[in-house]
């Protein structure tokens, strides 16, 4: 299936789900907030989140900034 | 020994509020927060780069526990945008602090009012402990606070212009009417616009590039620690009344002739 992570699209094996993708992207532990189709999806939701083609998610952390 | 500041459910010692933004390393962002003192930081939200290996996380550098950390909504146009922001920055750090800021206009960075109320309803409604950063205006603060913000967080100039505070008397304005806390977020230039901000009666100051844009930044954030400090106490401590004519401070009486 193909979905949109933060504008790129890419390429994920069928029935994969949030948290294989955030250990996919080295990204389990970190703090990032996720969102799929603009609804943002709690940590502990991950691992229920099947994601399906066509998904837009935007995977975000926190910068410096004022 | 003054009261600590409350906004909302948090409790802050330092009245200075520090960014994260724009230091030459982390290490020098670190040595600024201590030497400034501060208890409180602002964090952006942004895309994670997918394509970074490191997968460092800059927050590593920040001790949450000295440290509340304050996620801001910079860059967001839209009461939408800020609202989203603001969501994954609660659901990344685990906080329902937000500093909310909604621009309305890119050259000056002024925010958009009407957006920025709209969102604050919106996120207290969700609740969140709602930091708007707005004008200098006294209306938009009144409605802020009545749509529920912790604070309000009027602009002393525009943001990085280090101009100072260009309209202490909205200011002031703001300080006397608004209920809720005032912090002087953005314009701050040197440590004295710091010092004109708390002695107008500032609950706070949040600053970030001039500390970290100044020649020696760890010793701009200590200027800063002093003169909030200083302009607090000289707040505490009442101004005399301004006079258009001399008073003589050596008494009249018993002069040599």
């Amino acid at each position: 299936m193909d979905v949109v992570i933060n504008g790129q699209k890419r390429s994920l094996r069928d029935g994969m789900t949030l948290r294989d993708l955030v250990i996919e992207l080295e990204l389990e532990g970190k703090p990032i907030a996720v969102e799929v189709n603009r609804e943002v999806v709690p940590k502990t939701r991950f691992a229920a989140t099947a994601l399906r083609d066509g998904d837009r998610l935007e995977v975000v952390s926190l910068v410096g900034g004022g | 020994m003054d009261a600590p500041l409350r906004i909302g459910s948090v409790e802050l010692r330092s009245r200075v509020i520090l960014g994260t933004g724009k230091y030459a390393s982390p290490e020098i962002m670190v040595k600024c927060h201590e030497a400034s003192g501060t208890d409180m930081v602002t964090v952006a939200v942004r895309r994670v780069d997918l394509n970074d290996k490191s997968k460092a996380s800059f927050l590593n550098w920040i001790d949450r526990s000295k440290l509340k950390i304050l996620p801001n909504t910079a860059g967001c146009t839209t009461a939408d945008d800020a609202i989203r922001a603001a969501h994954l920055g609660r659901e990344a750090l685990a906080t329902n602090l937000v500093k909310l800021e909604v621009i309305g206009d890119e050259r000056t960075l002024y925010p958009d009012l009407a957006e920025l109320v709209a969102a604050t309803k919106r996120l207290v409604k969700d609740g969140f402990v709602v930091m708007p950063y707005t004008s200098d205006d006294l209306v938009t603060a009144l409605r802020l606070a009545d749509a529920g913000a912790a604070c309000v967080m009027p602009l002393g100039a525009p943001i990085g212009s280090g101009l100072g505070i260009l309209n202490p008397t909205n200011i002031r304005i703001i300080i006397e009417r608004v209920k809720v806390p005032v912090v002087v977020d953005a314009g701050v230039g040197t440590a004295s616009d710091v010092a004109v901000a708390m002695e107008l009666g500032a609950d706070g100051v949040l600053l970030n590039t001039a500390v970290a844009g100044a020649k020696e930044p760890v010793a701009m954030a200590t200027a800063v620690r002093h003169a909030c400090e200083a302009g607090r106490l000289a707040y505490l401590a009442g101004r005399i009344p301004r006079k258009q004519v001399a008073t003589p401070s050596s008494p009249m009486e018993g002069r040599i002739v």
